[in-house]
């Protein structure tokens, strides 16, 4: 597959007054990949993405989108983009209708290919039931689709999405990341979200801020095999014997919860068979033997509350 | 895309019923001083037909018409512009205007065109009045126009100061006062207790109204253009400004 860069990022900060929001990232986003923004609020999400796509000036810092520089050529490289703000930017007094067509002439697409993208945008999103109906009168999941379409509508390289899956229901959510995945084959997609499962879902990147410093970055894949520890969990009916575990081929360590209830590291092939087998022999009565999977949502944690109680301490 | 702007931002004012409210009173209002304004005409004009170079009915209905239409859209006008830019300010729909492929100046140009495009609307529709009279008289059809022209002039003013005020601040109400305030001192500043010899040079040049009048004596004059383009360049320019640097600042 092609990988061309589509978002190139650099040394990007930004002050409010005194405050520092952004400080100092720097990254790419290739074609079709998907990176998903994580982090607690107010750490510099919603401020990084409203600075690539020129809503805000960033204090100091480049950034180039398809190889255009957005600072330089604001017009060329904003044609490039598709964005959904938080708050989907949609006018309460228009139909569907009438607010994409003014969307699809704002971005410059031509007279001809209006209604081609018009009805896409409408197709993927689900909207063709509501095109006539006014905006105002919709609920708030079709609200939010309403802005996915328009982000979608002229067709851009690099789609940003604001935490896209706020207020829609379950199946709604689903559409939507199903959606994500399938533009992420020919786009460049970032979105920010709260919803960890929703990274794992459908992100093939993730990028953790805390505090305007990018602490995490880490390809889908490279994560997945860092959250697959080499941890297995036992707890049986009967007392435990460490030292009869020991003697099992590749358990290196045992740590003792209770008398019960074990964490066995081990290395190379999981030696879980073995194990139940002399669970099996010895009689304790297996309950639980389980891989001990490290989530994201740990690795978000460590990170993020790490991070601020060392902060307190360096101001204390 | 300027023209897409406006042309969005004149079918919005149609949309809420502020619009179609204003042009209705409007209307009214002007229908009934233009009959007034008629019946002193008839009053007098048994009088001037014995006069040399009397004033015409063009003078005598038309003109102080047009100063009232004037007078009356200063007080109507912050109603009008309120919402331009501190509506989308508050529904947080500016960002759909600022990261389409558009510039600052398309944006605030847009909107002032979208604005104007309102009142001109407003100015051809109670026009109809004065020229409905050509049916029975013969009208001083070149100083209706330069009467019009000034009116014109004064109301592009109006939305250039109006879209800038807007700009200021997410409240429309505040945005209304402060541009009525504004346009209200613009009004009066060259007014003084002292009678005509005691106003400032300066004053009367800054006043909208004193360039009003030539227009309604029938004088075309460049000064009072020039006048009237400048104010409207400067309001836009500070528009500009501001949208720019609100990206800066946040």
């Amino acid at each position: 597959m092609d990988t061309k860069i589509l978002i190139e990022v650099e040394q990007l900060y930004r002050y409010y007054g005194h405050h520092l929001a952004v400080d100092a990232i720097s990254f790419e986003l290739s074609q079709g990949e998907v990176l998903g923004f994580l982090g607690p609020n107010g750490a510099g999400k919603s401020t990084t993405m409203q600075m690539i796509t020129g809503n805000l000036a960033p204090s100091a810092g480049r950034i180039t989108i398809n190889g255009i520089d957005l600072l330089d050529r604001p017009r060329l490289a904003k044609a490039e983009i598709g964005y959904l703000p938080e708050q989907p930017p949609v006018y309460v007094d228009l139909t569907v209708d009438e607010y994409l067509l003014y969307c699809a002439k704002l971005h410059r697409v031509s007279s001809r290919q209006r209604g081609k993208a018009m009805a896409r945008a409408k197709q993927r999103c689900g909207l063709e039931q509501v095109s006539r109906r006014l905006i105002g009168n919709l609920s708030k999941g079709y609200q939010q689709r309403v802005g996915i379409a328009q982000a979608i509508l002229h067709d851009p390289t690099v789609v940003i999405l604001d935490e896209p899956t706020v207020g829609l229901d379950p199946n709604q959510i689903r559409d939507i990341r199903g959606l994500i995945r399938e533009l992420g084959e020919h786009h460049g997609i970032i979105l920010s979200t709260h919803i960890l499962p929703e990274v794992q879902a459908t992100c093939s990147r993730v990028q953790i801020i805390n505090r305007g410093k990018l602490v995490f970055s880490e390809t889908m894949q490279s994560l997945e095999k860092q959250l697959t520890s080499q941890i297995l969990v036992l707890e049986t009916r009967a007392p435990l014997n460490t030292d009869t575990l020991l003697q099992i081929d590749g358990v290196d360590n045992i740590e003792t919860l209770t008398d019960h209830r074990v964490r066995m590291h081990f290395t190379g092939a999981n030696p879980a068979g073995t194990i139940a087998a002399c669970v099996a022999t010895q009689e304790w009565g297996l309950v639980e033997l389980a891989l001990d999977r490290q989530t994201l949502e740990q690795v978000f944690v460590d990170l993020t509350c790490s991070e601020q109680s060392t902060g307190k301490e360096v101001a204390a | 895309m300027v023209w897409t702007i406006a042309a969005r931002e004149l079918k919005n004012l149609f949309l809420s019923p502020l619009a179609w409210a204003i042009l209705a009173v409007l209307q009214l209002i002007i229908a009934y001083l233009f009959l007034t304004q008629l019946d002193t005409y008839m009053l007098l004009q048994p009088r001037l037909a014995g006069i040399e170079g009397a004033p015409g009915v063009t003078d005598i209905v038309a003109a102080p018409l047009l100063q009232t239409v004037g007078f009356l859209l200063l007080l109507i006008a912050p109603a009008i512009t309120m919402r331009v830019f501190s509506d989308e300010k508050r529904n947080r729909t500016l960002s759909l205007l600022l990261s389409a492929p558009v510039s600052m100046t398309d944006i605030v140009v847009g909107k002032f065109l979208g604005v104007t495009l309102f009142f001109f609307l407003l100015l051809l529709m109670l026009m109809a009045m004065p020229l409905s009279l050509s049916a029975g008289t013969s009208l001083d059809l070149g100083k209706l126009a330069a009467g019009v022209l000034g009116l014109a002039l004064l109301f592009a003013s109006f939305a250039a100061i109006g879209v800038f005020m807007s700009s200021l601040t997410e409240q429309p109400v505040v945005a209304a006062v402060s541009t009525f305030g504004l346009l209200l001192l613009l009004w009066i500043i060259d007014w003084t207790g002292g009678g005509e010899a005691q106003v400032s040079e300066l004053f009367r040049y800054l006043s909208l109204q004193s360039h009003l009048q030539s227009f309604l004596k029938g004088l075309f004059s460049s000064a009072d253009v020039a006048y009237y383009l400048l104010l409207i360049t400067t309001f836009l320019i500070l528009g500009i400004r501001r949208l720019d640097q609100q990206r800066l600042t946040g």
